[in-house]
């Protein structure tokens, strides 16, 4: 199936892929050829491209997957490659966001800062 | 005396020159990054045609439009303009006919007893509008050259919330179109609400939802997609500007390097004239003192005239090829 991956300022991604697995705010989905139609919302998280020549792994900072007549169409204003995340500043963010969190438990700024961070460390030591 | 004024003519084509210079670097810096912003603009065009039609799919699904951002208000008492400007002039009337346009809108809302509320984008605007005595909300600055989603996201955020807060009714972008190299134009739309029609909400909703499945709830992913669509909305109208803020940088400059050129061609062509006006004078002084010599039969006096005299005439005729 066709997949592409676009964000405000560029198409990230546009090629063939065999599966793709993401992380809906419902839980993680996968989507093989011919899937049904599908709209839905992303999570922050680590979506996988089974692509011809491997398997490209990214960070999602939330977004939308949609999927209609054998292709897979993923938004998102925020996503990087495992090779363009920058490990130690993710590192950082990642303490950052864990102190605030301490201070306060319901921070949502803080939980999703530190989720972010935990996805980008997760996929770049995947990748 | 002539030479004094050969000299000041010197150093006014010298900073003609240099002025020359820098105009025609303006120039060549516009136009190549006019090439950059409508790639720019180009490559931001996927991302909002598939949020378009997310939007239209979600609505097939059933998703209401009961959404604060799709909700016109029944009576407007306050409109918000956000107004893309640049930071920098030395671009014609880019600038002007951007603001002068929001001022007039303005003016037609107060006349209709309305209240304004002012988001800029650019130094200029913060400029403009501040120095007219007008009530600033907020002011962006630093990236109209190359201006970043995440610039747009901040915007869009904040005047959201001030639409969703309910503090004003309506919101208007005043930007500036890219239509080609040779034409842009000033664009007073509509932002806030967003129109059904335009992003392909209005689908009535018991029609066929193409099967499409949803997760979550389809007026959930709606609340979610339509932020996004606002801010890749502003985003397009800030790259846009830019590319329009280049073009009419290149063009403004293109006309100042002209100028100069022309203004050179003139003075030097009055410089000649006021050293040919001096030579001349000096060899008549030359021909004078020479004629009361004569009466004296000096050889040796006469020898340094006549050297004298070959050296303006030399100069003269040189002076003459040039011009």
């Amino acid at each position: 199936m066709q997949v592409e991956l676009v964000s405000p300022e560029a198409v990230l991604f546009s090629g063939e892929c065999s599966q793709v697995v993401a992380r809906t705010v419902d839980g993680d989905i996968a989507f093989l050829d011919n899937h049904a139609p599908f709209i839905g919302a992303l999570d922050i998280g680590q979506t996988q491209l089974w692509a011809n020549d491997g398997v490209v792994s990214l960070a999602i900072n939330g977004g939308f997957v949609e999927v209609s007549g054998n292709s897979v169409t993923i938004l998102s204003d925020g996503a990087l490659a495992s090779q363009d995340i920058d490990l130690e500043g993710a590192q950082s963010d990642l303490q950052a966001a864990e102190q605030a969190l301490s201070v306060d438990a319901d921070d949502d700024e803080a939980a999703n800062a530190k989720k972010w961070a935990e996805t980008r460390i997760q996929v770049s030591s995947a990748g | 005396m002539a030479g004094g004024q050969e000299r000041i003519l010197r150093r006014r084509i010298g900073s003609i020159d240099a002025t020359k210079k820098i105009t025609r670097a303006m120039e060549l810096i516009a136009a190549s990054r006019i090439v950059k912003a409508q790639g720019r603009v180009q490559a931001a065009k996927p991302y909002s045609e598939k949020v378009t039609d997310v939007i239209t799919n979600l609505a097939g699904g059933g998703a209401g439009g009961d959404h604060p951002l799709l909700t016109a208000a029944e009576q407007v008492d306050r409109v918000c303009y956000v107004v893309i400007a640049a930071d920098r002039g030395l671009c014609g009337g880019y600038n002007n006919n951007v603001l002068r346009a929001v001022e007039r809108a303005i003016d037609a809302d107060k006349s209709q007893g309305r209240d304004y509320a002012l988001v800029l984008s650019g130094k200029k605007a913060a400029g403009y509008f501040s120095f007219r005595g007008y009530e600033i909300h907020a002011s962006y600055e630093g990236f109209s050259d190359q201006p970043n989603y995440s610039d747009a996201k901040s915007m869009a955020e904040s005047v959201a919330e001030l639409f969703e807060n309910g503090e004003v009714q309506q919101v208007q972008l005043a930007y500036t179109r890219f239509l080609s190299m040779g034409s842009q134009e000033v664009a007073v739309e509509q932002f806030m609400p967003l129109e059904p029609s335009e992003i392909g909400a209005d689908a009535s909703e018991d029609s066929d939802s193409g099967g499409y499945e949803f997760e979550p709830e389809p007026a959930e992913i709606l609340g979610r997609l339509l932020p996004r669509y606002a801010e890749a909305r502003l985003y397009a109208a800030l790259l846009e500007s830019s590319a329009s803020e280049h073009a009419a940088r290149q063009r403004a400059m293109k006309a100042a390097t002209d100028n100069a050129e022309d203004l050179k061609i003139n003075l030097t062509r009055i410089m000649n004239r006021a050293r040919q006006d001096s030579i001349t004078t000096e060899i008549m002084e030359i021909v004078s003192g020479a004629e009361a010599m004569s009466k004296d039969d000096d050889d040796e006096l006469k020898d340094i005239i006549e050297q004298s005299l070959e050296g303006s005439f030399a100069s003269l005729a040189s002076d003459r090829n040039n011009a």
